[in-house]
């Protein structure tokens, strides 16, 4: 038994040690990054995969943050062909990007997600302005010229015209990109309305536009948007804070808080008069086009009208597309593979 | 005398009395506490009769959700008509070679056949709303049926193609059709189409094979829950080869030879604070050696299991030596006594007797890998994966990822179908567990 058992765990080693020695010859396309993108990027890869003879991209959910971090972490076989955002690359990310190596990157932005926040339909529907949004999650709020604690507990304390009950929204935390994403369409927007914010010096404006409050009128309720909706379906005076496909597929229990007179539908996305919504992209590493196979037909998949057009199916799983003069820069920009350059940051 | 034994009878009879007393004193301060003793037993057993219930109750809950949620993901609707098959669009040359017939236009034959059930649609914009009901798949099913059947051509086949998710949630009572149109996916038109062909007896609901047969896919109706199984297996395989030899081992050496000393002592902490540290941690440390030293593959199962062994050593370890610990000195005795090596009185005596302890502990590591996913989130198991892996080198998901990531996704299908990859999960595991209750029960030997 023992002897055995000695072999068994010697085999296991050298076997271990054999693989580890030979070189990983890759055949497969690796995404990595943002999980809002995620659901519209794994669409691509499985029709891509059926339609094609290349094997189906493997798509990680790894985050924005996290997917630049790897995306950038060098060129080779070992780190990924794309990575997904749900926010454009910052400049600190580009940086990092070519000096380990990864100079030339191809953007393709995909289209558009709103953020929305939204109630149960057993509910009143509300409208609010970025404003009136700001002064019910901020952390401080400005009250005559002075920053103080947010006092308001009721929605009808921020505004007469709101609904008299409690502030409690779930969103997601502060790791999230969905979260980012609102803070800065939301609440700086709402934040930059108020005349004490012309004072403020830079550090000063990031901390008092960006801080959400933590005395429990805010709730995080985790990256997982489908608990927030079951919560709301059961709490009719809480609202929550998600992308736009999760409302697009609850549309009988939820309805969209109307935002500065507009009611986020996927047309008014689409035409940018909903205000809260932010672009999505994939970028993909130029260096391993020709080494990975596949990868310039996928991305002139994800390009193509079938995919990321006015009615093609990601549309279908809630992707908002581009605007056509955009459309036809980034297919372009796909095709032709142009890749992008510190200045278009 | 006689006043002596009158006194010595009066003190006998005044202790006697004076005991008595007492005793009925003692008897009346136990009796007044009795009841008071007995209240709090009662009050004791009631509290333990009560966390059971308690426990019992929420694990009720937790299967009636999850079942109530999930059993419908077990059946599917599908459309079943006839289509038509000309043999000037599938094989115009009449040679039925496979590699033709793969090739041929199986999308517009099936929307040709669905258009033929409703021939008052014409605009390219209801034509597209009809079409919707059809699954991405539902091509690829016609053209299996013809690859089965290629006598078929030039005729018409009945076949069964997939439904689009959000019809077969109209199909199963999810998507409430007395609500407005804007407050659901489909529209009225699509309602009325689907409810007529229900009415014509073309939509038929059949066991969810796809859940079992396919791999992980976007589109609810064809997701299923064989990669992330397979994913599972390897790395569960992965995990017992590695760790079962290494940690009966590690306990043998550790309880039968090691010196008892400061050294040994500090291995024994050491193992016994591994088994509490957080899995996340032994995910970390994979990440930085078999990714980023030896690198190895990301979300390979090899590495899966590489990572998991790590977090079920110490627990098989502690078995395993507990079940040593259980056999009796007087057999290795015995058997040293008659002569035998120590090496013999381990493998021939001590050995067979802790087998079936250190096994039982060795299935509930399992389990226990079995169900773990955080680990796995650093090395790249977290994936969209459509292939069913071939090997433990292949990109793959386990079973508890694959619930993750079917939890987050929006659609309404993958709901149930969340629910019931939780069913299949928990299947496995009271199988793995009833396994070790089992063995326990078959070999284990009382002294």
């Amino acid at each position: 038994m023992l002897k055995k058992t000695l072999a068994l765990a010697a085999v296991a080693s050298v076997a271990t040690v054999a693989i580890a020695g030979a070189a990983q010859a890759r055949d497969q396309i690796r995404i990595v990054g943002s999980s809002t993108v995620y659901p519209f990027t794994t669409v691509v890869a499985e029709n891509f995969g059926r339609g094609t003879g290349f094997k189906t991209p493997i798509i990680e959910s790894t985050g924005t943050g996290g997917g630049f971090k790897l995306f950038c972490a060098g060129v080779g076989t070992d780190h990924p062909d794309f990575t997904n955002a749900s926010r454009p690359i910052k400049k600190s990310e580009f940086e990092t990007c070519a000096k380990n190596g990864v100079a030339e990157i191809v953007e393709l932005r995909i289209g558009y997600d709103g953020l929305v926040m939204s109630n149960s339909k057993q509910a009143e529907p509300m409208t609010a302005t970025r404003a009136q949004i700001f002064l019910a999650l901020a952390k401080e709020i400005p009250v005559d010229g002075k920053w103080v604690a947010n006092p308001n507990k009721k929605w009808s304390d921020v505004d007469a015209s709101l609904p008299a009950i409690d502030i409690e929204v779930l969103g997601p935390p502060p790791t999230s990109g969905t979260r980012d994403s609102f803070v800065e369409l939301a609440l700086e927007v709402g934040c930059e309305t108020f005349p004490e914010v012309k004072a403020l010096d830079k550090a000063g404006h990031k901390e008092k536009c960006q801080s959400i409050r933590e005395d429990g009128a805010f709730v995080e309720a985790g990256e997982n948007d489908n608990l927030i909706v079951q919560k709301l379906d059961a709490n009719p005076k809480a609202f929550g804070i998600f992308g736009f496909s999760f409302l697009d597929q609850n549309g009988d229990k939820l309805q969209g808080v109307n935002v500065e007179g507009v009611t986020p539908t996927f047309e008014t996305i689409a035409s940018g008069e909903y205000p809260v919504s932010r672009p999505l992209q994939i970028y993909a590493k130029k260096a391993h086009i020709g080494v990975i196979p596949g990868m310039k037909e996928f991305l002139a998949e994800y390009a193509s009208d079938k995919a990321m057009g006015a009615n093609g199916y990601l549309t279908d799983k809630g992707l908002v597309p581009l605007p056509a003069d955009q459309a036809v820069k980034y297919r372009k920009n796909a095709v032709e593979l142009v890749t992008m350059s510190a200045g278009d940051i | 005398m006689a006043t002596v034994d009158e006194t010595m009878d009066t003190r006998s009879a005044q202790a006697a009395r004076a005991a008595q007393a007492g005793r009925s004193q003692i008897a009346e301060t136990v009796n007044a506490g009795l009841g008071r003793r007995y209240r709090s037993e009662r009050r004791f057993r009631a509290y333990g009769v009560l966390a059971i219930v308690l426990a019992l109750s929420m694990l009720a809950t937790l299967f009636v959700t999850i079942i109530s949620k999930g059993y419908t993901a077990f059946w599917q609707n599908s459309l079943n008509f006839e289509v038509a098959l000309p043999a000037d669009v599938i094989d115009p040359q009449g040679t039925r070679d496979p590699k033709v017939l793969a090739s041929a236009n199986y999308l517009g034959l099936v929307r040709d056949a669905l258009q033929a059930q409703f021939p008052e649609v014409d605009s390219r914009q209801e034509r597209r709303a009809l079409f919707a009901m059809l699954s991405d798949s539902a091509p690829y099913d016609l053209q299996d049926a013809v690859l089965d059947n290629p006598g078929a051509i030039g005729g018409t086949i009945k076949v069964r193609v997939s439904l689009d998710d959000d019809f077969d949630m109209l199909a199963k009572g999810h998507i409430n059709a007395d609500l407005p149109q804007d407050q659901r996916r489909l529209t009225d038109v699509q309602v009325a189409w689907f409810q007529s062909l229900e009415q014509r007896g073309m939509v038929e609901a059949h066991f969810n094979t796809a859940l079992f047969t396919n791999g992980d896919s976007r589109q609810a109706e064809s997701a299923g829950i064989l990669g992330a199984v397979v994913g599972s297996l390897f790395v569960v395989a992965v995990t017992l080869a590695l760790s079962f030899p290494i940690g009966v081992a590690t306990a043998v050496y550790l309880e039968e030879f090691a010196p008892k000393n400061r050294f040994t002592d500090l291995i024994e902490v050491n193992i016994n604070n591994l088994a509490a540290v957080p899995s996340i941690v032994f995910g970390l440390l994979g990440l930085a050696v078999f990714l980023q030293f030896f690198g190895l593959p990301r979300s390979a199962p090899l590495v899966g299991g590489l990572v998991l062994t790590l977090m079920t050593l110490p627990t098989i370890i502690i078995a395993s030596r507990a079940a040593l610990k259980s056999v009796p000195p007087s057999i290795r005795e015995a058997a040293l006594g008659l002569g035998a090596s120590k090496l013999q009185m381990i493998l021939h005596h001590v050995l067979p007797l802790a087998m079936p302890g250190m096994l039982t502990g060795t299935i509930i590591g399992m389990a226990q890998a079995l169900g773990e996913s955080a680990p796995l989130l650093m090395i790249g198991m977290v994936a969209f994966v459509v292939d069913i892996p071939n090997g433990p080198l292949d990109p793959a998901t386990v079973l508890p990822v694959q619930i993750f990531l079917w939890a987050d996704s929006p659609e309404r299908a993958f709901v149930e179908r969340t629910s019931a990859a939780i069913m299949v999960l928990l299947a496995f595991l009271v199988f793995m567990n009833a396994a070790a209750v089992w063995l326990r029960k078959r070999f284990e030997r009382r002294w």
